[in-house]
């Protein structure tokens, strides 16, 4: 945007001749370095599109929820269902969560404060539930442990069900939310760095110690931040889910799942209202993740050694 | 405890960082390892700490072999250039940290590492310090919490990496003579590191001379430069300027 505006009074002093220079320096102090009719269309062209794509969706849902009153929308909330939809949400997410924070921490520690082969396989392994569409890991598992798939004789002999069931919806779960924690450390691990460790380990500390004493405590926010990350995802997960759920009513749906068959049957103050309690989960992450912020920047920054 | 390095070799690819390098540390000595960068001074103290391990060759604490001692068990204290303490833990904290982390049998009670903070934080000076963290402290006191740190589990052996060499000259001049006094009264054996001849000179017993990976020179500060062995020698020390000498004579006299 600088150099955008730069260029242009550059123009206007080449184009204008001498006599237009002397302008230049005003309208730039005026304006904080950016002519200001630029500066009011960016903000105004950011400002109407987050209104437009988010703002607006959001306010709908609510609206929505409520359209038909609150007795309907209680009764929506109520159902057996939908109560059955969200204690699977919260068993995948709780679930989920839990793992990806020991995955996150174990994959982010070996990254960040370890050299060793295959370290960057690792790394892009990490992100590959970013790149591939959840749709594709959802078939992966169909293909895996599916009826048809490559251990579904040996599952179905052993009387174990994945596919169409919670193990199925808490494995696409786990998947799909991997990245969100050692995404969240690696970079700030591996800015700090291993001095602190090995001051720790000099001192004579195990391993768990300097995890726990050391470690741990330096990355606490980024490690919240990440937890609060990963569980809105565990609990919005569409696309993985959907595939192997095999959408029972009442057994393998979860919320967003829920939320469309209420959709697909007409139902739209019902599916607006279970929609409402996801998109008021995102409202919460929201708040918390400012608030976690805010304590990350106040909270004095670890040592890095990289100061005077 | 005495250190004694025997034919030690680091390589990093093709690069020697040390060298079929020797070197002996008597009991109670302050010796300077003084060498630009590259030399291979900081991987040679790495290494006697446990930190790094060698390719080929050996490191013996009083005699024993202790080149596969886990760092943890060779009692060491070691000061790192950056400091690196925990950030965030209070002075007091990070000076008890040694102690808190040993098994129950050997751990001292609260009582007895309050106690020791207490005395380690007169040592170093910085008494009414101890609640703060050490993003309150200038570079110079973050410093003597570290040798605090160190000191706290009495290491037989003291390792300093460039411990000065992240501050200003003033401050530089007065921690090194400091750590001197320090070195005096506490007569535990020390190696430090550092790329600066005048605190070589002025700090230590025996300043050792290291160059891409080996040992160009060693001995009494003024042995080297009145009689420089090497044209590197000659030209690194060159520009030393020498602390007078009544001091160390006087030392010398009264051992």
């Amino acid at each position: 945007m600088a150099a955008i505006a730069q260029a242009l009074d550059g123009l206007a002093g080449r184009d204008a001749g001498p006599a237009a220079r002397p302008l230049a320096p005003a309208r730039q102090a005026a304006a904080g370095g950016e002519p200001a009719w630029v500066r009011r269309t960016l903000v105004g062209l950011a400002l109407a599109f987050l209104a437009l794509f988010l703002f607006v969706p959001l306010a709908v849902v609510f609206v929505q929820a409520f359209a038909k009153g609150l007795d309907v929308y209680r009764a929506a909330l109520g159902e057996s269902d939908a109560l059955a939809a969200l204690r699977l949400t919260l068993l995948a997410a709780g679930i989920s969560v839990p793992l990806n924070l020991v995955f996150g921490v174990a994959a982010a520690w070996a990254i960040a404060k370890f050299d060793f082969r295959g370290k960057s396989v690792l790394l892009a392994l990490v992100d590959l539930p970013f790149s591939v569409s959840p749709v594709i890991a959802g078939l992966v598992y169909m293909l895996v442990f599916g009826l048809q798939g490559w251990c579904g004789a040996w599952l179905r002999d052993h009387d174990v069900r994945v596919v169409f069931a919670v193990p199925g919806i808490v494995l696409a779960t786990v998947f799909v939310t991997v990245p969100f924690i050692a995404r969240e450390l690696i970079p700030l691990m591996q800015a700090q760095g291993q001095e602190q460790e090995e001051a720790a380990r000099v001192l004579g500390a195990s391993g768990w110690q300097i995890l726990w004493r050391v470690t741990l405590p330096n990355v606490k926010w980024a490690l919240l931040y990440g937890v609060i990350l990963c569980n809105a995802r565990a609990m919005g997960e569409f696309g993985a889910v959907s595939v192997v759920s095999g959408h029972i009513r009442g057994r393998t749906d979860t919320l967003p799942l829920h939320i469309e068959i209420l959709y697909n049957d007409y139902q739209f103050a019902a599916a607006f209202a279970v929609a409402s309690l996801l998109a008021a989960l995102a409202l919460v992450t929201l708040v918390l993740k400012l608030i976690v912020e805010r304590r990350a920047n106040a909270s004095p920054v670890p040592e890095s050694g990289h100061e005077h | 405890m005495s250190i004694e390095v025997r034919n030690l070799t680091k390589r990093y690819g093709d690069l020697a960082v040390c060298n079929n390098l020797s070197l002996e540390v008597a009991d109670g000595e302050l010796v300077a390892l003084l060498g630009p960068s590259g030399s291979g001074k900081t991987t040679l103290l790495r290494i006697i700490a446990g930190l790094d391990v060698p390719d080929a060759g050996s490191v013996l604490f009083h005699g024993e072999d202790a080149t596969r001692t886990p760092v943890r068990d060779r009692n060491v204290g070691f000061v790192f250039q950056h400091y690196a303490l925990f950030g965030h833990m209070t002075v007091a904290a990070n000076i008890a940290f040694g102690l808190r982390v040993r098994p129950r049998a050997t751990r001292p009670s609260e009582r007895a590492i309050a106690a020791k903070v207490a005395e380690l934080l007169e040592l170093v000076q910085l008494d009414g310090l101890a609640d703060r963290h050490p993003h309150q402290l200038s570079g110079g006191q973050r410093q003597r919490v570290a040798l605090a740190r160190a000191l706290a589990v009495e290491p037989k052996l003291l390792l300093l990496d460039e411990p000065f060499g992240a501050l200003d000259a003033r401050v530089r001049k007065e921690l090194r003579r400091w750590l001197r006094r320090l070195h005096d009264e506490m007569h535990v054996t020390s190696v430090f590191v550092t790329h600066d001849q005048d605190e070589a000179m002025e700090v230590a017993d025996r300043v050792v001379v290291l160059h891409q990976g080996r040992i160009e020179q060693q001995g009494a500060p003024h042995e080297l430069c009145d009689h420089p062995a090497t044209p590197f020698v000659r030209q690194f020390l060159g520009d030393a300027d020498l602390p007078p000498t009544p001091r160390r004579v006087a030392r010398f006299v009264a051992g």
